[in-house]
């Protein structure tokens, strides 16, 4: 075992021209980890695999994967990282076996073709030209010209985009498989459930910079997973409170006034912090925050991120 | 793997899908069959085409088989290529070969592979139309067949390169197909594939000198037409070291433009 990471991603910068799209990313994917890097479009992630994948030159900072410089791979570097793009191409005149057979060929010790076909769930369309395949089919052939080389190292951008539920459950499948045998993976998803489901870490990324880091369950830090408890006032108003004791408050609204209408406790989702964090920073709405009631310390612990809610759930 | 076994199964890949597209196939590669048939069903009662030595008639499907045999190399070199290519790299294909440890000289052998055997194909398939649907003689002296391919190859590797740099002309897949084939369609008419070159104006003559196609198609007349018919070319002969300078010098061109625009990955911005 190695303790060098698979990925080392150190000041990264680049821009256009004069515009600058990433202000100096740094992180790590280590060996046989997941790490899903989430972000608004135009946050930089698709530039930032790209340069990680050896399709496109970086202005500034260090990168190594699986300690070489993407911008010198050669092809014994080639053979050791898995690339899944968001289009392959081909006008799908080939048939599964064919292309999959065809790409294993020129790595040094493939997987066997019809093995990694049988492992994405396509065995039954094997003889099948491409173009007769839906397209979560298609993706998992991506996929399979992905991992037939037996990559240390696997890029997966948007592997799931335009899948019904179903697909995605089958492929998150095939991706857990490829992670039990030790691939270290770097995915790009809008989809924070995805993540939520596949990766060891997250890294969000906006506006070229890495704005969080950690494990899907404490992303954003104990503050942003503080429970919510929504209600609506006797008078029609809506309230949203941050606390760290829900039961307590709620207790204390029964005692106030019986129950409360539309009462909620909500534990913020991934998907709410990871929007906390990408969110551009608005004014507090003061006069929002302070109709809030402040039974004990509860109504204190209001973050502009809560106050943000109120506003837009009283309009 | 070796880049050549690597080039071979790429050529294998090529083939099969070139055969497997519909629409290149009818366009690409029997297009020429095609006008070869229409051009000599159309003036198979015209018998004035000239007459050899011997006394025997020059039939339409003699006087246009080097024509449309030259076409045919143009258009599995240049438009094949050209559109083929800026498809792949339009559509994806070529970033996710660059992304496997397939070399690129690979890829070009691939390449390579089947210009030479679509091109191969196609002109057995031109020869053998001619020859058993319209009684076409063909020359029986080993010499003859040698010099013709020594120019088919040249006007091959030529048009192929040519083909290589041109698909970096189309600005995305889908337009690929609309800036290549005017180009290919405006010289065939210009070149004397169509029209009798002799027949067009002196300065459309020096306009089309410029290009590969009326060389091509000028070296493919010195094979398969008498040589009595020379005296209908603009210098009086078949003139073949300018045949092969002509096809040189745009070999050089494409070659030059190939290795100066061509990335395998493109890192550029």
């Amino acid at each position: 075992m190695t303790t060098e990471p698979a990925v080392r991603v150190r000041g990264l910068t680049k821009s256009y021209g004069d515009r600058p799209v990433l202000h100096g990313l740094s992180f790590d994917v280590r060996a046989g980890e997941t790490v899903a890097v989430l972000g608004p479009n135009g946050a930089g992630k698709s530039t930032t695999v790209e340069i990680l994948e050896g399709h496109r030159r970086r202005t500034g900072g260090e990168v190594a994967v699986l300690g070489v410089d993407p911008a010198r791979a050669d092809r014994a570097w080639r053979a050791r990282v898995g690339v899944v793009l968001q289009s392959s191409g081909g006008d799908g005149s080939s048939t599964v076996r064919e292309i999959v057979r065809s790409t294993a060929l020129a790595y040094p010790a493939p997987r066997d073709a019809d093995e990694v076909i049988a492992a994405v769930g396509l065995t039954a369309q094997a003889g099948q030209r491409l173009r007769s395949l839906s397209g979560g089919q298609r993706r998992r052939v991506d996929v399979a010209l992905g991992i037939v080389g037996r990559p240390e190292v696997l890029f997966l951008d948007e592997p799931t985009t335009g899948f019904d539920p179903e697909a995605r459950r089958a492929f998150w499948g095939v991706v857990r498989s490829l992670s039990d045998t030790g691939t270290s993976i770097v995915l790009t998803t809008h989809y924070l459930d995805e993540a939520a489901q596949l990766s060891d870490r997250v890294v969000v990324v906006a506006a070229g910079r890495v704005v969080a880091e950690g494990t899907p369950d404490t992303l954003g830090g104990s503050e942003a997973r503080t429970p919510h408890v929504r209600w609506t006032g006797p008078d029609g108003r809506a309230h949203d409170v941050t606390t760290a004791e829900p039961a307590a408050l709620v207790a204390r609204l029964v005692a106030d006034g019986g129950e409360p209408a539309a009462l909620e406790v909500v534990r913020p989702t991934l998907e709410d912090v990871y929007l906390g964090l990408v969110a551009e920073p608005e004014p507090v709405d003061a006069a929002d925050a302070a109709a809030a009631p402040a039974p004990g310390t509860a109504g204190a612990a209001g973050t502009a991120g809560t106050a943000r809610i109120v506003t837009e759930e009283a309009r | 793997m070796t880049v050549l076994t690597l080039g071979l199964d790429r050529a294998r890949t090529e083939v099969r899908t070139f055969f497997r597209a519909g629409d290149t196939v009818l366009f690409t590669f029997a297009f020429p069959v095609i006008m070869l048939l229409v051009f000599s069903t159309a003036f198979s009662e015209l018998p004035d085409f000239g007459e050899a030595p011997d006394g025997s008639v020059v039939n339409a499907a003699t006087y246009y088989l080097p024509g449309m045999i030259a076409s045919g190399v143009l258009l599995i070199g240049v438009q094949s290529l050209a559109v083929d290519i800026a498809g792949e790299r339009a559509d994806g294909t070529m970033k996710r070969l660059a992304s496997t440890p397939l070399p690129v000289a690979s890829w070009f052998l691939g390449k390579i592979g089947q210009v030479l055997v679509t091109g191969a194909l196609q002109l057995v398939l031109l020869l053998a139309v001619a020859a058993l649907a319209f009684g076409v003689d063909l020359p029986t002296d080993p010499g003859t067949w040698a010099r013709f391919a020594g120019i088919w190859l040249l006007g091959l590797a030529t048009t192929s390169l040519l083909g290589v740099a041109l698909s970096r002309l189309p600005r995305s897949g889908r337009s690929a197909t609309a800036v290549i084939v005017p180009i290919t369609v405006v010289l065939q008419f210009v070149s004397g594939v169509y029209l009798p070159f002799s027949q067009l104006p002196g300065w459309l003559q020096s306009v089309a000198s410029a290009f590969p196609l009326r060389w091509l198609a000028q070296g493919a007349r010195s094979v398969f037409l008498p040589p009595e018919f020379a005296a209908a070319e603009p210098s009086g002969s078949w003139d073949l070291p300018s045949v092969v300078l002509w096809l040189g010098v745009w070999l050089v061109v494409g070659l030059g433009v190939t290795l100066v625009t061509f990335r395998w990955i493109r890192q550029d911005d």
